[in-house]
């Protein structure tokens, strides 16, 4: 099928204003919108810029906005976008290159949450203990791949760049919820903060973009809970 | 820009970061962890199965039974000391892993959960055990994620998105790299008392491929062009079941948990090949397997791809031990594994060879296993070697965590004992030269191009099956492809964030290895693990029981020789 794609262009250290390109190309309807930006790339303009490694929607690189929507560029069909697109750099964070954004302040956000397991008890021999039941409290949020899709899809952020974002709270989830985790108050202070969690105003924008299918908006709600109830 | 760290690793997947991890934990050493992408984009992330170790969760099973798999597995070019340090390690390992909050999928009794995978068995070959212990079907994605998530606990300094020029060695001492700055085009010394290579696989020389774009082994090509050999590189791995055309891996765990490949005729093929196993034998059998069956005919429609099926699963099994492979199958095939057949067909996955390093990740120079002082590899990277000619299922895993672990253990004693090595004078003056060739040349066709030519090349004649013909002539390409390489252009030519220069140095990358690959492929007269050829189709033992390795010289490539560790298991004919 053929394609009529626009492309936000924009190179800080050359263009004063960001600009589009456009391109036509011939693509199978089954081809990935990255087949799409490679065609571009490949054989039409090797300036066109975009991160990309695995091409199957686990690696979290090529997150950007398609026709208005957050995606991953690998797990979109051009079939399912269309013969027209317009694809440009996800929001709230500052451009480097065309599609590529700053992610450093993105995980500057993650890292504020203590995004790891803290449990100082001394570990047993084998391994420690944990039931189905329990682990199944945090499969959902285990899943996420900091592409970054739900947070720069969050008006809260793009009002507030310094709210931490729901990224950064999916992944606070995984452990808050985690039976062997035991950061408790420690970790609960970050996200319980000016801005942590109750930035977050239930847009359910973030979990329409989750491109893992995680209910982020969900995943908010029971971290608000949790903080209450551990409160009360 | 100059900078002085103790120890650096390159790469941030598995190997990189558990070494990176062990490194961390032992205090007063300055580590630096560098990466041409963000950590949690590596690799490691989409491995999918499982991690096998003989935890003995859920029936009876010991590491001895997992060295024997190994060894058997790797059509006995595996070192046996080696397997046998990795198949005891790995359950320290898993079990370290599950400390440091690694979220495994559980037994009623809240243990690690094990499943059955391709080539694992109990009693020396007796029947499939259940050993691979995996968090759903994301077991890598979840090891990546646990290991980043713990560099950040220990303050791990990460150069992201800072790509790998050069090695620097200086009086047969390692003692830096040259590195470009992706961003701002900046090139950057880095002085270091030790550098681990955990730079990952090379599936990209194939065009149809479960690696990511960016494995282009950078590593391995620049360690090559230093005069390092490379050990087994014709030995590569076809994984049985790749997403058909796309080739996005489908996990054995698939078949693990009772998924059955047919034919044409809705025939479960693997029951005349392998009676014992069946659809669990080992990943280069099953494949040739799809080979034959296409070739007489029996692929879908007479095509070239054979179905997975899934349907007498269940949706619960399905959905809950394989979402990932349900989500994959829905979006790129718009097909419902839970009601309908997957086609597939075999995907460039992983090489059994590479950068030649001993139990401790030291790198050797040569057959004679001279270590050289400072440089270390683990993973993909590396050829320890523990996966012989064919790499058993989940075992990718337990040798980045195993020798990651062990290079790291190792390079933190080394850099207490060692001083640095003075760095040579201008030690960046040959990549300068390259990016800036590169970045200044108007006229010449596209790195693209040439890498299409290639991956298709290596596709049609050195992929499952080959031969002294198809080998040759996959050689004249690869050097004339090499030679058009040298006259390449971009269209890119800012040094700001030039995605396309990096595309360009890899595709040289690709090319070199490529050459090493048909080099060793041409050399091995037999037909052994991931290696067949269709004019010697037999193993022999008597003159090809012996690992190769690769020179690169002036006067073109050389092939010498290394014999196999045969300390526990006598080569037998491989039956399952």
């Amino acid at each position: 099928m053929q394609v009529k794609c626009k492309i936000r262009r924009y190179n800080p250290t050359q263009d004063k204003k960001p600009y589009f390109s456009v391109y036509e190309v011939r693509m199978e309807p089954t081809d990935r919108v990255l087949d799409l930006l490679n065609e571009i790339k490949w054989k039409l303009d090797g300036t066109l810029t975009y991160r990309r490694s695995c091409a199957h929607g686990v690696c979290g690189s090529d997150a950007m906005r398609i026709n208005g929507r957050n995606r991953l560029a690998c797990k979109v069909l051009v079939r399912d976008i269309g013969h027209k697109m317009t694809i440009e750099p996800m929001m709230g964070f500052a451009v480097l290159r065309d599609l590529v954004v700053d992610m450093e302040p993105f995980f500057e956000k993650y890292k504020a949450v203590k995004p790891y397991l803290v449990n100082d008890d001394p570990a047993p021999v084998t391994e420690r203990l944990q039931t189905p039941e329990e682990r199944a409290a945090f499969d959902d949020t285990t899943k996420c791949i900091l592409c970054a899709a739900c947070t720069t899809a969050c008006p809260p952020f793009w009002s507030n760049p310094d709210f931490v974002g729901p990224a950064a709270l999916v992944n606070a989830h995984r452990f808050i919820f985690d039976s062997r985790d035991k950061a408790g108050a420690e970790r609960a202070d970050v996200i319980s903060g000016r801005e942590g969690v109750w930035r977050c105003r239930t847009v359910f924008n973030c979990t329409d973009a989750c491109p893992r299918g995680i209910q982020v908006t969900n995943v908010m709600e029971e971290v608000k809970r949790k903080l209450l109830y551990d409160r009360a | 820009m100059y900078h002085r760290f103790d120890a650096i690793v390159v790469g941030a997947g598995g190997a990189g970061l558990m070494a990176a991890m062990q490194l961390a934990r032992t205090p007063g050493i300055r580590t630096a962890v560098i990466s041409k992408l963000y950590p949690t984009r590596s690799h490691t992330g989409a491995a999918q199965g499982g991690i096998g170790a003989a935890l003995g969760n859920l029936e009876e099973d010991y590491p001895e039974w997992h060295t024997f798999d190994t060894v058997k597995g790797g059509d006995y070019l595996v070192d046996q000391d080696a397997a046998d340090i990795m198949c005891h390690e790995a359950v320290e390992s898993v079990y370290e892993l599950e400390h440091y909050g690694l979220p495994f999928s559980r037994t009623p009794e809240g243990k690690i959960d094990q499943r059955r995978f391709g080539g694992h068995t109990r009693n020396f070959g007796e029947a499939p055990v259940r050993r691979s212990c995996f968090a759903a079907d994301r077991t890598g994605h979840m090891i990546l994620q646990t290991l980043y998530q713990q560099c950040i606990k220990r303050e791990v300094n990460f150069y992201s998105e800072f790509q790998l020029l050069d090695l620097i060695i200086s009086e047969g001492v390692c003692c830096g790299l040259v590195v470009l700055n992706i961003k701002d085009g900046e090139i950057h010394i880095f002085h270091a008392k030790a550098i681990l290579f955990a730079t990952g696989g090379f599936g990209r020389a194939w065009k149809i491929t479960s690696n990511a774009l960016s494995n282009t082994g950078d590593g391995v090509a620049i360690a090559f062009r230093r005069g390092i050999p490379l050990e087994d590189m014709e030995l590569y791995q076809f994984h049985p079941t790749g997403v058909y055309k796309l080739g996005i891996l489908l996990t054995e765990g698939a078949r693990g948990e009772g998924g059955i490949l047919r034919n044409n005729d809705g025939e479960r093929f693997t029951e005349r090949y392998a009676p014992t196993l069946l659809d669990l034998a080992p990943r280069d059998m099953v494949s040739r397997f799809i080979y034959q069956e296409v070739k007489e005919g029996r692929g879908i429609n007479g095509s070239d791809f054979v179905h997975l099926d899934l349907t007498h699963l269940g949706a619960d099994i399905v959905e809950n031990k394989l979402p990932d492979l349900a989500d994959f199958v829905r979006v790129y095939l718009g097909v419902d594994p839970v009601r309908e057949l997957i086609p597939i067909q075999p995907t460039a996955h992983y090489a059994m060879g590479g950068i030649p390093t001993d139990v401790d990740g030291r790198v050797l120079v040569d057959e004679a296993s001279s270590v050289l002082p400072g440089f270390y590899a683990a993973g993909e990277c590396a050829c320890v070697s523990v996966h012989g000619a064919n790499r058993l299922g989940t075992n990718s895993l337990v040798d980045i965590v195993v020798f990651g672990r062990r290079a790291g253990k190792h390079m933190a004693a080394y850099v207490h004992e060692t001083p640095f090595t003075e760095l040579p004078r201008a030690p960046d003056d040959e990549a300068r030269h390259q990016v800036s060739a590169l970045l200044s040349r108007e006229r010449g066709e596209s790195a693209a191009e040439i890498r299409e030519t290639l991956q298709e090349e290596m596709m049609d004649k050195v992929s499952v099956v080959r031969s002294e013909q198809t080998l040759q002539s996959a050689r004249k390409t690869v050097h004339e492809l090499q030679a058009r390489f040298a006259q390449v252009a971009m269209q890119d030519r800012q040094t700001w964030y030039n995605s396309e220069l990096l595309e360009t140095l890899e595709v040289g990358y690709l090319l070199d290895l490529s050459e090493s690959i048909i080099a060793g492929a041409l050399a091995r007269q037999e037909s052994r693990g991931g290696h067949y050829r269709e004019d010697y189709p037999e193993r022999d033992d008597t003159n090809f029981l012996r690992h190769s390795f690769v020179y690169n010289t002036p006067d073109g490539l050389r092939i010498a020789h290394k014999p196999v560790n045969i300390s526990k298991f006598e080569p037998k004919e491989r039956k399952y």
